[in-house]
């Protein structure tokens, strides 16, 4: 009931999911039902962009819920997409059989090139594509649990909080670069073949690929849109203005930002896995702390505690970036710092504050 | 005045199963509270020196003492907000909750209203009674909650006795002040603590509303234990029967409002002397 009242009080909340839905459903129909040489048939480029914005603004969302939600300002969060993105990556790796260069049954190329006769243990099980997704799901889960319960146990906060975050995505980074790891060092892994036996650069996967993204997109949406407005939801909000006043009221605010803050992780692992069939590849450079940062600018640019403002950041910022650094990609970081620094002065409410305030201006 | 322990306790008080088992609590052989030289120092500055309190079960104790008196730490001490130095506080016979953190000591039926008030103001008034409202407190079940009609009464019945009823769908960051503490004190009725720790609660209140809110605490005594910390003499003779005075860290006297005030060493605190 309120979710449904709150949409429709919400302009650019039902815009945006109308735009997805959009996206979602006629792109993918279009290339499925037209020949390559018409109008309506969406590049394979275009389709894997599209598809990639999306997984972006998964995880984007899924940051708002622990930033904007949960006040715990996450600076590591790319790691749990990136695990996701492994996890996928992973059974990925293990379809493409004897297709690899050495053409091993078993073991991926780079372990050939490493002289390993032996899959290592965690490698076990990758090849079943259900287990992948367990595995999709649990990895950033449980890193979020361990790391979670460590620190919001002991009551790491703020700064503090983001700074080991930071370190620990900065950790993960610097641990996926050893070869001796087994996630194929610096390349990473790529060269995909197929996924569930069909091409992955097939248009008909890519076009299938792009619909899973929007529609677990929405799904995401959906879902968060009803955590938030849940009790739950309320007692996330109230530890984000107020953490040690929640505790007197019998909450154990630690058990609440770990619940909040592993889902968001799961969402991220997700958003990750759709991301690697899409771009081909998975490497550690997904671990950089850098990215970890852009999340927090898209989030910023499209309006915290929203959800939706997430998701038009993330979008509004990758698309800038798609442009700029196809004309000039030396300045995309800058230009990146300069939208921080104006939004953080001139649009605290980010894109979705602004609408909201013209939306405001039209009506009185 | 009785209107309001029968609407807020009334005989379907069906949400008083808690945390605690019945009979956990035990206080047939003493008060319900106790607490047994007490000190806390911030930085080799004694907030509290010594301090020992004792409050009986269903007791209405007034804290009274000039600025800086440890009244507020005393409440830091009892809810797990501050770790006392040495000494022991007891809830009931059994319970040391010096072993306990905020949120245990909150389930365990110790309520508290803050000096400065401190409602959520992103919340609604509803809202922030919801969050207080006695329930289980753990996550999933707070994710699946959903209010009984029965405990929608209770809120009702709440945002009545303290007057915040046609503000219930309003955020609470546009309440006044005189407001904000008023849903605090509703906030603690919600929680049905055995015992309610109430900081300053008449801060920023009309006249009125200063009386009803002692109509309020007395109406409340015998089915809870309250301790009350005032600087209002007014208000506090209005309410009290035993009034414990602070100074320094430490129990300077206990006694009727009239013995205390003519206590000499209270009337020389109080003078500055
Ligand atoms: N966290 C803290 N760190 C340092 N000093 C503190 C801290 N908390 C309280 N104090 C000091 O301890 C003393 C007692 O403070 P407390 O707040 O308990 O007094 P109070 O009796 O509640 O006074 P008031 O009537 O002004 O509210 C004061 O001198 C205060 O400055
Ligand atoms: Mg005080």
């Amino acid at each position: 009931m309120k979710l449904l009242t709150l949409a429709s009080q919400d302009k650019t909340c039902t815009t945006v999911l109308m735009a997805l839905a959009a996206v979602t459903f006629i792109i993918p129909l279009c290339n499925l039902l037209t020949p390559a040489d018409s109008p309506l048939h969406f590049s394979a480029y275009t389709v894997s962009l599209i598809g990639k914005y999306l997984t972006f603004a998964l995880l984007g969302m899924s940051l708002d819920l622990v930033w904007g939600y949960c006040g715990i300002l996450a600076l590591g969060h790319g790691a749990f997409f990136a695990l996701g993105g492994y996890a996928m990556g992973m059974y990925l790796m293990r379809q493409i059989g004897t297709r690899g260069v050495y053409g091993d049954p078993l073991l991926p190329d780079f372990m050939v090139f490493l002289n390993w006769k032996e899959l290592p243990w965690y490698w076990l099980g990758f090849d079943h594509f259900g287990f992948a997704l367990l595995m999709v799901l649990l990895a950033p889960g449980i890193l979020a649990f361990v790391f979670g319960w460590l620190a919001f146990r002991s009551r790491v906060t703020g700064v503090y909080l983001s700074i080991i975050t930071q370190a620990l995505t900065y950790a993960l980074l610097l641990a996926f670069f050893r070869n001796e790891m087994g996630f194929g060092g610096n390349n990473g892994l790529t060269d995909f073949k197929d996924i569930l036996g069909f091409n992955i650069q097939s248009e008909a996967v890519r076009s299938v690929l792009l619909f899973l993204s929007g529609f677990s997109l929405i799904g995401a949406f959906l879902l968060c849109r009803w955590i938030v407005n849940t009790k739950l939801g309320r007692v996330v909000t109230a530890i984000r203005d107020q953490e040690s006043r929640v505790r007197f009221l019998g909450y154990r605010v630690e058990m609440f930002k770990l619940w909040i803050f592993v889902f968001a992780a799961m969402l991220a692992g997700v958003a990750g896995a759709l991301y690697v069939p899409q771009v081909g590849i998975i490497n550690p450079s997904e671990f950089t702390p850098l990215n970890s940062l852009e999340i927090v600018v898209w989030v910023a640019m499209g309006g915290r505690g929203t959800l939706y403002g997430a998701i038009i950041g993330a979008v509004v910022v990758n698309y800038g970036k798609t442009v700029l650094t196809g004309l000039m990609p030396e300045i995309w970081l800058f230009t990146l710092g300069a939208v921080f620094i104006v939004i953080t002065l001139l649009l605290p409410d980010g894109i979705v504050g602004l609408l909201r305030r013209k939306l405001q201006e039209q009506h009185a | 005045m009785k209107t309001f322990a029968e609407n807020l306790f009334g005989e379907d008080d069906k949400l008083k199963s808690s945390v605690l088992a019945d009979g956990e609590l035990d206080t047939r052989h003493g008060p319900i509270l106790y607490m047994e030289d007490v000190s806390v120092s911030f930085d080799g500055f004694k907030a509290l020196n010594k301090l020992s309190l004792y409050i009986d079960a269903g007791e209405l104790r007034c804290v009274i003492g000039p600025n800086g008196a440890g009244k507020t730490t005393m409440m830091d001490v009892i809810t797990g907000k501050t770790r006392p130095d040495v000494g022991s506080v007891f809830f009931g016979q059994t319970i040391d909750l010096l072993k306990m953190d905020e949120p245990a000591i909150a389930q365990v039926g110790i309520g508290r209203k803050f000096q400065k008030p401190s409602v959520f103001d992103a919340l609604t008034v509803f809202e922030n009674l919801e969050l207080a409202l006695k329930a289980d407190k753990r996550t999933w079940q707070t994710l699946f909650f959903r209010l009984s009609g029965e405990q929608r009464d209770r809120i009702g019945a709440v945002l009545e006795t303290v007057g915040l009823s046609a503000f219930a769908k309003e955020r609470a960051g546009i309440l006044s002040h005189g407001q904000k503490q008023w849903l605090e004190i509703g906030m603690l009725l919600m929680q049905e603590p055995k015992v309610m720790l109430v900081d300053e609660p008449i801060a920023g209140m009309t006249h009125q509303e200063i009386e009803r809110t002692a109509e309020l605490l007395l109406s409340l005594q015998g089915e809870r234990s309250l301790v009350v910390v005032e600087h209002d003499m007014e208000f506090v003779r209005s309410i009290a029967k035993k009034v414990t005075v602070l100074h320094e860290g430490t129990v300077l006297t206990e006694g009727t409002m009239d013995e205390v005030q003519n206590d000499p060493r209270v009337i020389q605190v109080y003078l500055g002397g």
